[in-house]
């Protein structure tokens, strides 16, 4: 595909590099030739030095011919225009628009075709907030992520001695649990991938990936970890965009203590949450301030303005304090990756959060939601298998006759709508109807385009 | 020094303004035939409305554009002035009145404080009791204010004056561009609700002239009345309950409904802080009266006992000041609780008195909030309201305005004290008239009233209803040196 990503801030960056290693035609446009000049060496990718909004700058980045337009600049203000002139004075088909305030809602009137123009609005700040909600909800879990309406969902979560199944085979986990219906679909150790075939034995320490009927998440996650108490005191160290909205989202379900260095901040944050919520005006490094405030009393930890190393060594004294579970956002890859498992017990990368939702949309075929695993190597994608037996690559066909790629596996079927549907975990011979939903964990993402071929539906099997 | 002039050149016209309020006491004296007094209203008007003339002649040349202190000057010339001219009638219909009894009665009536200093109110003429209403009716909701929305006050920013008049500790918000558009919504709503009042009253069994006099005393939340046992005389449920809810609107920030109607939504008046808190502490304090009037057996009944403390909690934290039975002979704490609800349970911009229950909210948010500052020493908890952090300024205009308030009721308790009098009439006296609530305890309780007081007490208690009104700033800035100052 040809798309043009507007502004090569940390967002634009993130996207454009996700994208281009999926051999698509990138354009990126920001005012910073410098910038620019760094991401063409970095990846595949053009840059055009200029302000996006203007035609003449669309023009030169080749809009005329771009399948997608993904604005991503700072301001709302800029996407939204973008988004406009795209459509507009380009006809760009798809457009995308990063927009941070929360009253712009997708498919209002106003992001419809004749007011900006916005198909599709991406809000890294808010992904990265519901991610950090689940876990909070879900302490024992890594990630949790939904499919289908929330009807599925995703588990990804560290074995400990004291799961139930740690230490059995995955063959053996139906035994123990006859009525949890949950499917490993993989298995990491020590950061490798092992194949999670029914003879793997789970050993404490092990990454597990669990598909299963979103009602029974508690289940799964008591099968494969100890349970923890529920979070209920939570430290939050940056009250920034992504601060805030978590601690509101935590309104009435845990005690919040913020921790914010710049004192305006404090106030505004004050007035915006509850008060029952304590604005701590100081250092989240500071020790002493930790202290002060008990931060060996929190159930949880969350280290997340926007300096990655202030949020690794405040998440890291956090953990010596004594913070049950503490978590960072980590916008260098290379950093996530190294801290998540050590002192660290969650890593987050906020660029890579907001990929899935935008790549659900970028995805060819009927793909319903695509979640980015392992911070961005692996790939959980949900499709629909439209059409019949004749024009389907899935409909009528039995899970054994279909090819997928080296690693991939079919993890959960959702068949019907709403409050009828049911959640199937399939065997070799389970036969693949019309609209279901279809859970596909794929280990790698250099096969996704492989999956997505299966989703379409075609006329013939050219297509 | 500077100029008095320009401010007298706008009073002459205020007062000018003012003369055809006579007209209301003399439509009713024509409209009943047992009244003799028609001339003497006539007379009142032309005398009004001739000095004004003289007054704007003589002041003719001197105009300039009307400054900040200017604002305060005017308010109170008018707030000192109009009543003068409002006692007049008073002076020959009432049987041995003294003028200061005169004017003490024309100022609480003005100032919707309902604290009389007349008995035998049953014998006067029914025009004298409409007017003594009716200036409650008035200056309920403010007589400036009511300047504002019907002249044109040509050039000069009203918004100085609004100021200085208005109630409550935030009055830099403008809800129109226009200050003339806002003064004119509160009086159309303080019109609307007026005529529904009205019209309940006589629905429920009132004649037509009480009806008219009662409504301008409850939405005005004065307390007078044209019989000696207030709304007592009427010995009536149902005129209880609409007195009730009337004086419960009316003690809502009229601002409020301005918005509601606005908007044309309810969300600003379900949502807005003031307004539950409101609601919260009358709820409260009619729980808690009922069950005291049932525990001491002063009702028997559970819906009398209900009927009569919501009807007191309610005419007396309002500041209206009706009273329905002599509630003075009930167990001590009942009328010190309803006199103490008077401070401060009215809201900023409604018609009532006292300190106004917004300032008490932030007070009592600041004591929080030290609280646990004590805690946790880097907390950053500014006082908030509705999502918004409260200016420091706002804040401490409010502590100050606590420190005057708490000032000036000790001093001129002092006063009353040194005059003679006994300390519970002393202390509720100054209370009474300082919020604008009307009657006190002690000699002058609900039974009986203000005219047993000496010409000095009097003079002094005058004095506190104007201070009261006018949110005590507004006068006191007159005695500072830098107010004078050119």
């Amino acid at each position: 595909m040809n798309i043009i990503i507007l502004g090569a801030g940390r967002v634009g960056e993130s996207v454009a590099e996700s994208l281009a290693s999926e051999q698509n035609d990138i354009t990126v446009i920001d005012t910073s030739a410098a910038r620019l000049r760094q991401l063409e060496e970095r990846f595949d990718l053009r840059g055009v030095v200029g302000n996006g909004i203007q035609p003449s700058v669309l023009r030169e980045a080749g809009a005329q011919d771009a399948d997608m337009v993904i604005g991503c600049a700072a301001s709302d203000e800029t996407n939204l225009v973008f988004c406009k002139v795209a459509h507009d004075v380009f006809n760009v088909s798809s457009t995308v628009a990063r927009l941070r305030s929360p009253e712009f809602v997708e498919g209002d009137w106003l992001l419809g075709k004749s007011g900006f123009a916005v198909d599709h609005v991406i809000c890294p700040e808010e992904s990265v907030t519901r991610y950090i909600h689940q876990l909070i909800s879900y302490p024992e879990a890594l990630q949790v992520v939904q499919f289908s309406q929330e009807r599925a969902c995703l588990i990804v979560v560290r074995a400990t001695s004291g799961g139930a199944v740690v230490g059995h085979t995955i063959g053996e986990l139906s035994e123990r649990f006859p009525g949890v219906e949950m499917r490993i679909v993989a298995l990491y150790r020590l950061d490798t991938e092992m194949e999670a075939k029914p003879s793997a034995r789970i050993l404490p320490g092990d990454e597990v990936f669990v598909l299963a009927d979103a009602k029974k998440i508690r289940q799964v996650l008591g099968a494969i970890h100890h349970i923890d108490k529920p979070v209920q005191r939570v430290m939050i160290a940056g009250g920034g965009r992504v601060g805030m909205r978590l601690a509101r989202t935590l309104v009435g379900q845990c005690e919040v203590k913020i921790i914010e260095r710049n004192p305006e901040r404090c106030e505004y944050l004050a007035s915006q949450l509850p008060s029952s919520m304590l604005i701590l005006q100081g250092d989240g490094a500071d020790e002493d301030l930790l202290q002060d405030e008990n931060v060996g009393m929190m159930d949880m930890f969350l280290a997340l303005t926007s300096d990655d190393e202030d949020n690794i060594m405040s998440a890291m004294l956090a953990k010596r304090l004594g913070a049950n579970r503490v978590l960072s956002l980590i916008n260098r890859r290379a950093y996530a990756d190294m801290m998540q498992g050590s002192t660290i017990d969650i890593a987050i990368s906020p660029a890579q959060t907001v990929i899935g939702e935008l790549l659900a949309h970028l995805r060819q075929g009927d793909v319903a939601a695509v979640h980015s695993l392992r911070r961005g190597a692996a790939e959980a994608l949900e499709g629909i298998a439209r059409g019949d037996a004749k024009t389907s690559r899935l409909v009528g066909q039995r899970i054994e006759q279909i090819k997928l790629p080296q690693g991939a596996s079919i993890g959960a079927i959702v068949r019907g709508e709403g409050a009828k549907s049911e959640v199937l975990m399939p065997h070799h011979d389970t036969l693949i109807e019309t609209d279901d939903h279809i859970i596909i964990f794929i280990p790698n993402k250099r096969h996704v385009r492989e999956v997505e071929k299966l989703f379409q539906v075609g006329a013939t099997f050219f297509g | 020094m500077y100029s008095l002039l320009p401010v007298l050149g706008i009073f002459a016209r205020i007062l000018i303004a003012f003369s055809p309020a006579f007209f209301v006491p003399l439509g009713w004296a024509l409209a009943l035939d047992a009244d003799e007094h028609a001339q003497m209203w006539t007379a009142c008007f032309a005398l009004t409305l001739v000095s004004g003339l003289l007054l704007w002649a003589f002041t003719r040349q001197h105009r300039r554009e009307l400054q900040a202190r200017d604002g305060f000057l005017l308010v109170n010339l008018v707030w000192l002035v109009l009543p003068a001219f409002a006692a007049i009638p008073l002076m020959y219909t009432v049987p041995d009145i003294t003028w200061v009894k005169a004017y003490f009665e024309a100022m609480s009536g003005l100032t919707a404080t309902g604290a009389t200093a007349l008995s035998g109110l049953d014998n006067l003429p029914a025009s004298v009791n409409v007017w003594r209403c009716f200036l409650q009716y008035l200056g309920g909701l403010g007589i400036m204010l009511l300047v504002v929305a019907v002249l044109p006050m040509m050039g000069l920013g009203g918004f100085q004056v609004y100021r200085a008049e208005t109630p409550g500790p935030m009055k830099d918000t403008k809800f129109t561009p226009r200050i003339a558009e806002t003064a004119r919504g509160l009086w159309g709503v303080y019109f609307v609700f007026s005529v529904v009042c009205m019209l309940a009253y006589k629905a429920a069994g009132m004649s037509w002239v009480d009806a008219f006099m009662h409504m301008c005393s409850t939405m005005g939340l004065g307390g007078f009345s044209s019989y000696d046992a207030s709304i007592g005389h009427f010995d009536s449920p149902m005129v209880e309950m609409v007195a009730t809810v009337f004086m419960a609107l009316a003690g809502i920030n009229f601002l409020r409904y301005f918005i509601v109607l606005r908007s044309r939504s309810m969300q600003p008046l379900l949502h807005d802080r003031e307004v539950l808190s409101y609601v919260l502490v009358l709820a409260v304090s009619i729980a808690l009266l009922t069950a005291l009037l049932l525990v001491h057996g002063v009702y028997p009944n559970f819906w009398e006992a209900l009927r009569t403390s919501a009807f007191h909690v309610v005419s007396l934290a309002t500041t209206t000041g009706y009273a329905s039975t002599d509630y003075a002979l009930w167990p001590v704490f009942a009328p010190v609780l309803l006199l103490f609800l008077g401070c401060f349970v009215s809201c900023a911009g409604s018609t009532g008195g006292g300190l106004k229950l917004i300032r008490m909210i932030l007070l009592i948010k600041q004591a929080r909030r030290e609280l646990v500052r004590i805690v946790h020493p880097r907390v950053v908890n500014p006082v908030t309201l509705g999502g918004r952090v409260v200016p420091i300024s706002v804040m401490t205009a409010t502590f100050g305005f606590m420190l005057i308030y708490g000032a000036v009721i000790v001093a001129l308790t002092l006063v009353m004290l040194m005059t003679g009098l006994d300390m519970v009439t002393a202390f509720s006296a100054v209370i009474a008239t300082v919020n604008n609530i009307g009657p006190g305890l002690g000699q002058v309780g609900p039974a009986s009233n203000f005219g047993v007081l000496t010409e000095f007490q009097l003079w002094v208690l005058t004095f506190a209803m104007l201070m009261g009104r006018l949110e005590l700033l507004s006068v006191l800035v007159l005695f500072t040196a830098q107010f004078w100052r050119k």
